[in-house]
């Protein structure tokens, strides 16, 4: 079992540098996505650990073995990485077999390994295939066997399932993330994807101009982002100005919403950020004559996307938010509602 | 990423690469001390002399006339080939690409067979013409080709005439082919040596090779040999200029339709098929019919097979020899050029591509200079000879290697180190061995080549080393017609390979095509 410790990493390809400073720590036999958009540097962090860069400054080890750092430089045959390209990248010339066999030596041993890892990725009938020959999502599963047949102590996987279509994409990631667990590899896996790595990991890394922003679990990360940049790009988000009101609590346009996590340092304008899902619509019209909780808006649009629609309401401070409903949206474009907002909210300085 | 940008390539290859380019230069660099140690008056009364001027006067008149005589040919042809409904265009475009396969000496050969009084600058300049003229035909039709009709159609709607629209939309096309394509031609009548030699035109190669033959006065020859490099190097950079201009106006992306064809009239078609059947009689009937009617004649003789078999074997062995030490030599400047974006790769490869500027007469010259007083070793050896050949047909080497390395992306080789493999392993399980057969192609097409090649084989090969292209020679200088034709029809089978190798780049027009095939292959005759 290998844990993964990277610090003060700095590294480029000759011009301005692309990783900065970056310190990054995944736990023996933990699953961590590194999330990113393109440019954020997430593929170079990838090629530094896999060994294809050599960094300008910081340190990187695996285990008790460090692999990179001030005067040392392990080559990628010993650092006993795998890894797992983008669209699989198979050898054209060899087949499944081959492949798969590429980072084992010729004993006897071997053969029985490549049954047994291609068996783990359900690949076993198709060992004399070649590779032109087969889809996708198998190629994929042929380039995770090929990687894990040596028995690596870190997995690196490079977006590779982007090139997949939907349906085969979420399938295929469920089995990945259960067969990685079982063999309790150390993985570390890069998209760009957020719905991805949210779905698959442990934990998930958002990287952002060559440094990490923030490192939690799915959920910690999507409820409380570290930074309202962060908080747009892992979800949509409903962001709203604010005003501290003492204790844990924020004013908004849609009333009183309980803080969570940490209070803002300047407590006067801050801004409050909620998920779509956290806000309900309910019928404008007042009832019994007590203060009704949320604010009034009209609906100026409705997104749908099959399994939930985003309702996007105009409120009556200017504001435009979105909410979630399941399925079909119940309102119509021009309707009056009135949005409560259920949970805590995140809040940021501006 | 087909390329590590970037990243310092590794040191060893560097050094590879440079130790190639440096041997490539080796004739350029021994031409310069040749002529440097020669003392500047020595150099001053060899400029000075009339006989430098009238040479250098008639290279390049026989230059120019040859090239108008190829655009006067080339680009009506490809016009009446693309954009109209001349029936038979296809066929017609591919007959008119066949003297590419026709080595200048071969064609000079059966004319003068057939017309042993025809002599001088003017027959000269007519053979040129008729194996040249491709090399405008075939990249100004692939850029008629090519031209995204809509332009066109939006300049019409936008007022412009018929033939406003089309010179509007084609001229910034077709106007850098034709350009790329003279210049071009233009380094082949300069390089030429077999049609000027047997015509007795006191061109450039051919001075070279007298007074190198009379051997009292070799500095004379040093310093034509350098304005002659000085104007090839001139063509050649201008010609890598325009064809990066040319390829700025293709359209980026998008399937895009044909051309709309200008119905031609009755009288037109007849004009037409007039026309390309003249330039079919001239550069392709006339030279074979003499051929053939020379081998029959001839076979009335006995025919030595055992000497034709032999020159066969010579000119293969010599010329294989010269494509392993091609490839030896291209392959870390391909894989430099393919892999890394830097300085170092600009450097060798522009170093290595010098040899597009080296005619065969002027490698053959430095090289027995070197021999002699360097090296004696080497004089008039198999050796030095295939070295010759790997430096002329080296740019040749480089763009296959170059192509078949990018073609393999870098990940794979990465991944082998990952499953554990050295560098050396890692690269020679993916990069070499998915390039290998790309690479050994363009061994094969230098070997082809360098098997019809002329003046460099004169100069440098074995006593009583005999290859084809010598045999022809030595034939051709005795009027022995007869005897030289079976010598004739081997060359021009041999030259049909690269022959349709280059024709299939140039008429597919596609930039990285052009780019990749186009200029290591635009030397292939020049050198025979």
């Amino acid at each position: 079992m290998t844990n993964v410790q990277v610090k003060g990493l700095t590294a480029g390809y000759g011009g301005p540098p692309i990783l900065k400073d970056l310190n990054l720590s995944v736990d023996s036999g933990e699953f961590v996505a590194v999330l990113g958009s393109s440019g954020s540097g997430k593929t170079t962090l990838l090629r530094v650990l896999a060994g294809f860069l050599i960094p300008t400054k910081g340190t990187v080890a695996f285990g008790d073995h460090q692999v990179s750092g001030p005067g040392v430089w392990v080559p990628p045959e010993k650092r006993r990485v795998g890894i797992v390209p983008q669209e699989g990248a198979l050898f054209p010339h060899l087949d499944v077999q081959k492949n798969v066999g590429f980072g084992l030596d010729k004993s006897p041993a071997s053969k029985d390994r490549i049954t047994e890892v291609l068996t783990m990725v359900g690949m076993n009938d198709f060992a004399e295939a070649r590779p032109q020959e087969l889809s996708g999502g198998q190629q994929q599963r042929v380039a995770l066997a090929r990687a894990l047949a040596p028995r690596p102590d870190v997995l690196l996987l490079d977006e590779p399932f982007s090139a997949l279509d939907a349906g085969l994409r979420t399938t295929l990631r469920t089995e990945v993330r259960e067969l990685l667990t079982a063999l309790g590899t150390t993985s570390i896996l890069v998209t760009h994807d957020q719905e991805e790595a949210l779905s698959i990991a442990d934990k998930v890394a958002v990287m952002r101009n060559g440094q990490l922003v923030q490192m939690s679990e799915p959920s910690a990360l999507y409820q409380d982002p570290t930074d309202i940049e962060t908080a747009r790009f892992v979800g949509d988000s409903v962001e709203l100005s604010a005003t501290y009101t003492g204790g844990d609590s924020v004013h908004t346009s849609l009333g009183s919403l309980r803080i969570r996590g940490d209070i803002p340092a300047n407590t006067e304008a801050v801004t409050a950020v909620l998920r779509p899902e956290q806000l309900v619509m309910v019928d404008p019209r007042p009832v019994g004559g007590s203060l009704a909780p949320g604010g009034l808006g009209k609906v100026h649009g409705i997104t749908y996307h099959g399994h939930d629609s985003l309702v996007h309401v105009t409120l009556t401070s200017g504001e435009s938010i979105a909410v979630r409903v399941p399925g079909e949206s119940t309102v119509s474009l021009g309707e009056n509602v009135r949005v409560i907002p259920t949970g805590p909210a995140s809040v940021y300085a501006n | 990423m087909t390329r590590n940008s970037g990243i310092r390539p590794p040191r060893p290859l560097i050094a590879a690469a440079v130790v190639s380019a440096c041997l490539a230069l080796i004739p350029l660099f021994y031409l310069i001390v040749r002529v440097a140690s020669a003392g500047p008056e020595k150099i001053l009364s060899s400029l000075l002399r009339a006989r430098t001027w009238e040479t250098t006067l008639t290279s390049v008149s026989l230059m120019v006339v040859v090239v108008v005589g190829c655009l006067i040919i080339a680009i009506p042809a490809a016009a009446l080939l693309t954009r109209t409904n001349l029936p038979g265009r296809r066929l017609w475009l591919t007959a008119l690409a066949l003297p590419l396969a026709i080595p200048s000496y071969v064609a000079a050969y059966a004319w003068l067979a057939q017309f042993p009084a025809m002599s001088g600058f003017w027959a000269a300049a007519l053979i040129l013409i008729a194996v040249s003229y491709p090399y405008v035909l075939l990249p100004v039709a692939a850029a008629l080709r090519t031209t995204d009709p809509a332009i066109e159609e939006v300049a019409r709607s936008l007022g412009r005439s018929p033939f406003a629209a089309f010179q509007n939309n084609n001229s910034p096309q077709a106007m850098p082919a034709a350009a790329a394509g003279s210049l071009l031609v233009g380094l082949y009548v300069l390089s030429d040596f077999g049609a000027v030699s047997l015509f007795r035109v006191d061109a450039f190669t051919r001075v070279i090779f007298a007074s190198y033959r009379a051997s009292f006065d070799r500095t004379s020859a040093a310093v034509l040999a350098s304005i002659l490099v000085i104007l090839a190097l001139i063509l050649v950079f201008a010609e890598r200029k325009v064809r990066g201009k040319s390829l700025q106006y293709r359209s980026a992306s998008g399937t895009q339709r044909m051309a709309v064809l200008t119905q031609l009239t009755t009288r037109g078609r007849l004009l037409g098929w007039g026309f390309v059947t003249t330039v079919i009689a001239i550069a392709i009937v006339v030279p074979v019919a003499s051929l053939l009617i020379r081998l029959v004649e001839g076979s009335r003789r006995q025919l030595d097979v055992m000497e034709l078999f032999q020159a066969t074997v010579s000119s293969a062995g010599a010329a294989a020899g010269g494509a392993v030490i091609a490839v030896a030599l291209a392959l870390p400047i391909g894989l430099l050029t393919a892999r890394y974006r830097s300085k170092w790769s600009t450097g060798t490869e522009s170093a290595a591509f010098a040899g597009h500027a080296l005619p065969g007469v002027v490698i053959g010259l430095s090289l027995v200079f070197l021999t002699i007083n360097a090296i004696p070793v080497l004089y008039q050896t198999l050796f030095t000879l295939a070295f010759a050949y790997a430096v002329l047909f080296l740019p040749k080497s480089i763009g296959a290697t170059r192509t078949s390395v990018a073609a393999v992306p870098p990940i794979l080789e990465h991944t082998a180190r990952t499953l554990g493999r050295n560098p050396f392993s890692a690269w020679t399980n993916t990069t070499l061995r998915l390039a290998w057969p790309g690479i050994a192609a363009g061994g094969l097409l230098v070997l082809l080549t360098a098997m019809k090649e002329l003046p460099a084989t004169l100069m440098l090969r074995p006593t009583g080393f005999d290859t084809l292209a010598t045999e022809l020679w030595s034939r051709t200088e005795i009027a022995a017609y007869g005897a030289a034709a079976p010598y004739a029809l081997a060359l021009i089978a041999l030259a049909a390979v690269p022959a349709f190798a280059l024709s299939l780049a140039m008429s597919k027009g596609q930039p990285e095509q052009m780019e990749d095939q186009q200029a290591p292959t635009q030397l292939d005759t020049v050198s025979t």
